[in-house]
C-alpha cells in the first residue's frame, strides 16, 4: 500500500516580536495523520480560523519549514529531516490551489502565461508540448482553451479563474493537490462546480486532494477522510462519514451544531410580526 | 414599512449603462428580518446601497421611488434626498467585510463617541456604551482597545454594537458573517436575532448562504439579474419554492447526513449554476404574501 499522506509529530512554532520579550505561537502541535491506500482520496481538513489548517498546508507545500517532525506524500518525504526531492521533482508531486484566484494571478499578465510557465519550467516540456498540455488541462476542467488565451484576470469570474487555477495545478500531473479554501471566494451557487471537479479528477484522473475548508457540508460531501483541527491540534481524524455522523470530540460536535442548515432551526422563527 | 416602486438603479461608465437594479417593486413590512439572496452581480448590494441612500456616481437612481415610512426631525416624511440625515439614527448599515471597516487608529470607545448627533456629554455616552457592549457579550476592556487587538468575531460584535446603539428602525447588514467561521457566525446571528426581537425593528440581511437565511429571516427576497425572482415568508419560500432559480439556490449546497448528495445526484445541482434564467419585472401573488416573477414567454428554465 502506498502512503498517500503521513505526518509524524509535526510541530510549527511562529515567533513574534524581538529576541527579548517575543511571543511564540504554536500553530501546529504534534500533528499525526496517516492515510494509506491504493486509490486516490480526498482528505478534508476543517476547523476555525487560526486552527492551523493553513500552516499545515504551507508545511506540505514547503512554504514553511516545520519546527519538528516530518511529512510524507506518496512515499516521498517532503518536509522535515530527510526531505530530499528537488524543487522541480517536488512540484511534480504536490501542487497548490489558493483561496483567492484574483490574488494568485497577476492582473497585468494573461492567465495562460502561468499555465505555459508551469508546463515548461515544472513539467520540463518544449513549446509545442506545453501548448498541448495547457489545452488539455483547460479542457479537463471544462474550459475552452481558445476562450482563455491572452485574457487577464479581470475578464473572468471567480469560479472560472479558480477552474483555471485547477488546470494549472494539473499540468505537471501531481499526485496530490493541496487546495486551501478553494471555494470560499466563490458564489455559493457555483461552489459545487469546483467541488464536483475535484471529485471527477479523483475518480477519473487519479489525483488526491487535501481540501482545506471551514465548510463542513462540502467536506462531508466530497471527502474520504476528515481531520478536525483546533488550536493547532488534530482533535479528530477518521473516515468522513464516521466523523461527521458520529462525532466523538466535543469540538467536532460544536462545529457541526453551528452549521446553519435548512432542516432544523436553532430557535423557532415566527412569521413576520405586524405587517 | 418600506415601499419600493419600479426602482431602477444604473451604473454609467462612459457611454455604457448597466441596470444593476431593473424595476423592483416591493413592500417590506416593519418589524421583520428580511433576507436577500442571489448570486454575485444580481444587484443585491446595489439595492441595499440605494435603500441606505448612498447613491454616488457612477451609480444613479434612474427611475422609480423609495418610500421609507419614516418621519425626519422636521416631521416630514424621509425621502431618498433626506435619508442621509437619518444615518446612524433611524437607519444604519453594516457593510461587507465590516470588521475591517473600523478606523484602525482610533480606540473603540472613541468610535462610539464620534457619532454625528450623539449626546454631547461624552462621559454619559461612554457609560451607556460600556453597558451596551457588555450586553453584546464583549468584555468591558474591549471599549478601550484598538481594532487590531480584537479578534474578527469581536470586531464584528463591535460593528453590530455601533449599528444598533441608537436603536435604528432599519438596519442593513451586507454579508454580516461571511468572513467568520461557523461557531462565531452562529453567535453573531443569534445576537442579531436577539437584538431584533428586543427592538422590534427591520433588518435587511444580504447573504449567499441559504442556511443563514433559513435560520435568521422572517421573509426572503430572491434576486436575479437586477430583478425580484421571488418574495415571501421564509417558511413558504423554503417549503414551496415557486421559481426554478430559487429551487436551484436552495438545492445547490450539500447537507451533512444527506447521502443522496454524495452520489451522482449532486452534479446536477452544481451544473444548475451555469443555467441562465429570464426573469420578468412583474410579480404574481401565488399564495397570500408569496410572490413570484411572472414566467417569461420563452423561459429557458422549467418554471
Amino acid at each position: 500500500m502506498t502512503i498517500i499522506l503521513k505526518t509524524e509529530g509535526l510541530n510549527k512554532v511562529y515567533r513574534r516580536g524581538g529576541l527579548v520579550g517575543g511571543r511564540s505561537v504554536q500553530a501546529l502541535r504534534d500533528v499525526d495523520i496517516t492515510v494509506e491506500g491504493d486509490r486516490p482520496v480526498v482528505i478534508a481538513v476543517v476547523g476555525e480560523s487560526g486552527s492551523g489548517k493553513t500552516t499545515l498546508a504551507k508545511t506540505l507545500l514547503r512554504l514553511e519549514a516545520p519546527s519538528s517532525g516530518r511529512a510524507v506524500v506518496y512515499d516521498t518525504v517532503v518536509a522535515g529531516p530527510g526531505a530530499t526531492p528537488s524543487r522541480r521533482a517536488f512540484l511534480g508531486l504536490v501542487q497548490p490551489i489558493f483561496q483567492n484566484p484574483f490574488e494568485a494571478f497577476s492582473r497585468y499578465r494573461p492567465v495562460d502565461a502561468y499555465l505555459h510557465e508551469t508546463a515548461r519550467r515544472v513539467a520540463g516540456m518544449s513549446g509545442d508540448e506545453a501548448e498541448a498540455a495547457v489545452a488539455e488541462a483547460l479542457r479537463s476542467v471544462g474550459l475552452d482553451p481558445a476562450e482563455i488565451r491572452g485574457k487577464y484576470t479581470a475578464q473572468f469570474s471567480g469560479g472560472e479563474l479558480q477552474r483555471i487555477s485547477v488546470a494549472r495545478a494539473l499540468i505537471p500531473h501531481p499526485k496530490l493537490i493541496v487546495a486551501d479554501e478553494p471555494v470560499s471566494m466563490i458564489d455559493a451557487s457555483r461552489r459545487m462546480i469546483i467541488i464536483n471537479l475535484f471529485k471527477k479528477l479523483r475518480d477519473e484522473a487519479g489525483r488526491s486532494f487535501l481540501y482545506i475548508t471551514h465548510d463542513l457540508a462540502t467536506a462531508y460531501y466530497i471527502s474520504d477522510h476528515v481531520a478536525v483541527m483546533h488550536r493547532g491540534q488534530v482533535v479528530e481524524f477518521g473516515p468522513a462519514r464516521a466523523v461527521m455522523s458520529d462525532p466523538q470530540h466535543a469540538y467536532t460536535r460544536l462545529l457541526l451544531d453551528s452549521i446553519p442548515t435548512t432542516r432544523s432551526r436553532w430557535r423557532p422563527r415566527r412569521t413576520a410580526a405586524a405587517g | 414599512m418600506i415601499r419600493l416602486c419600479d426602482l431602477k438603479i444604473s451604473y454609467r461608465i462612459g457611454s455604457r449603462v448597466i441596470n444593476a437594479v431593473d424595476g423592483v417593486t416591493l413592500t417590506i413590512p416593519d418589524g421583520s428580518i428580511v433576507g436577500i439572496a442571489g448570486e454575485s452581480g444580481c444587484g443585491k448590494s446595489t439595492l441595499m446601497k440605494a435603500i441606505y441612500g448612498d447613491i454616488q456616481a457612477p451609480m444613479h437612481l434612474s427611475g422609480g421611488t423609495i418610500e421609507y415610512g419614516l418621519k425626519g426631525a422636521d416631521g416630514r416624511p424621509v425621502t431618498p434626498a433626506t435619508i442621509r440625515r437619518e444615518w446612524f439614527k433611524s437607519i444604519s448599515y453594516v457593510p461587507q467585510s465590516s470588521m475591517n471597516s473600523l478606523n484602525p487608529v482610533i480606540r473603540i470607545r472613541d468610535q462610539f463617541i464620534d457619532f454625528p448627533g450623539t449626546d454631547s456629554n461624552k462621559k454619559r455616552v461612554l457609560e451607556r456604551a460600556r453597558d451596551y457592549i457588555g450586553r453584546l457579550g464583549l468584555p468591558p476592556e474591549a471599549l478601550d482597545s484598538y481594532p487590531h487587538q480584537l479578534s474578527g468575531g469581536m470586531r464584528q460584535r463591535v460593528m453590530i454594537g455601533l449599528a444598533t446603539f441608537f436603536q435604528p428602525e432599519l438596519i442593513i447588514a451586507d454579508e454580516p458573517t461571511t468572513a467568520l467561521d461557523v461557531v462565531v457566525q452562529k453567535e453573531i446571528l443569534m445576537l442579531l436575532m436577539d437584538l431584533q426581537e428586543q427592538m422590534g425593528n427591520t433588518i435587511l440581511v444580504v447573504s449567499h448562504d441559504m442556511g443563514v437565511h433559513y435560520q435568521v429571516t422572517h421573509k426572503m427576497l430572491i434576486m436575479y439579474a437586477g430583478r425580484v425572482v421571488e418574495f415571501g415568508d421564509t417558511e413558504s419560500v423554503f417549503a414551496d419554492p415557486q421559481h426554478a432559480y430559487t429551487r436551484m439556490l436552495i438545492d445547490s449546497l450539500p447537507t451533512i447526513g444527506d447521502d443522496s448528495m454524495r452520489g451522482a445526484v449532486a452534479s446536477a445541482a452544481g451544473a444548475g449554476g451555469d443555467r441562465a434564467y429570464r426573469v420578468e419585472a412583474e410579480l404574481i401573488e401565488v399564495k397570500p404574501g408569496h410572490f413570484v416573477a411572472r414566467p417569461a414567454a420563452r423561459d429557458g428554465a422549467p418554471a
